[in-house]
């Protein structure tokens, strides 16, 4: 049972940082702000979703365990504010082309 | 353990890399973006040495509202950024700098290559004396106990950082209330944001402040994240940035530093000796100390983000 449980942890935090490196590549290559936004975000909720995911079989106990929720809960609620107001700043400055 | 090396080797290089990339960008900004990135990555380093309360007031201070006091002051000097980039020093003062910079870099290293090893320490006389403190966090102890002395100046300083601030006032508007009047988008990403955040924030930055007596955490950080919490609010526009002559204001800014004051004063009387603690007393007096300390803490901070007033007084 543990070697399965480690088996996906290893599986969803390796998952995750697939979804990190994407991001990053996206946001370096991508060519103007609202598709880099786009690829960023894919980072935040599914890249962090997944580490978090992965983690959870490892966390010290139920409590432990939201703690690890409610921190990939508001990294998205910070992620998504931050991406609309700096695609809105994008769109006024024309630099979203 | 040889991937716990290859971390710290990565973490340290990234460190340097960072450092020298906000050293040698140009556009205030930028540099800017990359001193929070360079203060979030330090405070992964202090988790490495296994500081953490150091590393939650680095995160706290150092990257968020450093980070923020750095923006705004780029925001205020970007009419005169580019002017000012073409000032270019003359060779020899830079030649002298890079000298400087060097001898005080090298300086540091030799004090640090030739500590005796083991280096001198007072961990163990601090940690054989945490009993007497009622606290389970040696940091907190040494904060607020043997050495509240430097503690109290400390938040001396941030008050007199404050004042610095406010000086830069124009005479119409002293007394007045910081920073533009926000105009408030009842729909918008940030006033959701507002709404929803700090009632979480709150409570976390009290749990901060509270388990800071046995587990990593105090009044800097736990002040720090409601300093945090109201910033946001300010931002949105949904609470108003009091001006600057209001009593009530006044009053919190210098509770903590006079509250602590106080409590050294009595220590005279009470326990024989400025910031003594009566014994038994200690943990009682140190946790209302820290409780005053918090909210002055974010008062202060958020006046910083706040900056020198700018409006008069609307009646």
């Amino acid at each position: 049972m543990s070697a399965l449980l480690d088996a996906f942890s290893v599986l969803a935090v390796s998952a995750g940082a697939f979804f990190f490196l994407a991001g990053t590549l996206g946001l370096l290559r991508f060519p103007d702000a609202l598709t880099r936004l786009h690829a960023l975000t894919k980072a935040d909720n599914l890249g962090l979703g997944l580490v978090v995911l992965g983690l959870l079989p490892r966390a010290e106990g139920p409590l432990a365990a939201l703690k690890l929720v409610a921190v990939w809960l508001l990294a998205q609620l910070a992620g998504a504010t931050v991406t609309q107001l700096i695609g809105r700043a994008a769109r006024r400055d024309g630099k979203a082309a | 353990m040889t991937i716990s090396i290859a971390i710290d080797v990565g973490l340290a290089l990234l460190v340097l890399a960072v450092a020298a990339w906000i050293i040698a960008v140009r556009d205030a900004f930028a540099a800017v973006v990359g001193f929070v990135a360079y203060g979030l990555l330090l405070a992964l380093v202090w988790v490495r040495l296994a500081a953490v309360d150091v590393a939650l007031t680095e995160a706290a201070i150092g990257s968020g509202v450093t980070g923020g006091l750095l923006l705004a002051a780029a925001a205020r000097l970007r009419s005169s950024e580019a002017p000012a980039a073409n000032e270019r020093p003359g060779a020899t003062l830079r030649v002298l700098t890079a000298l400087l910079c060097a001898g005080i870099s090298l300086g540091l290293a030799v004090a640090v290559l030739s500590l005796p090893d083991p280096a001198p320490t007072l961990a163990p006389m601090a940690a054989a004396n945490l009993p007497a403190t009622g606290l389970g966090n040696g940091v907190t102890a040494v904060l607020l106990a043997y050495r509240a002395f430097d503690t109290l100046l400390e938040k001396v300083v941030l008050l007199l950082s404050l004042i610095g601030v406010w000086s830069l006032a124009p005479d119409r508007a002293w007394g007045g209330r910081p920073g533009p009047r926000r105009v408030v988008r009842p729909d918008g990403a940030l006033v959701f944001l507002t709404q929803l955040l700090p009632p979480v924030g709150i409570v976390v930055a009290i749990y901060i402040f509270w388990a800071g007596a046995d587990e990593p955490g105090g009044a800097f950080p736990g002040g720090t994240i409601l300093a945090a919490m109201w910033i946001l609010s300010m931002l949105a526009g949904l609470v108003e940035v009091p001006a600057i002559s209001r009593r009530s204001l006044r009053v919190v800014l210098v509770l903590g530093a006079a509250l602590f004051f106080a409590v050294g004063l009595a220590g005279f009387f009470v326990a024989d000796a400025f910031l003594a603690y009566p014994m038994g007393y200690a943990k009682p007096l140190i946790l209302v100390i820290e409780a005053a300390l918090v909210l002055s803490i974010a008062a202060i901070l958020g006046m910083l983000v706040a900056g020198p007033p700018e409006r008069t007084e609307e009646r």
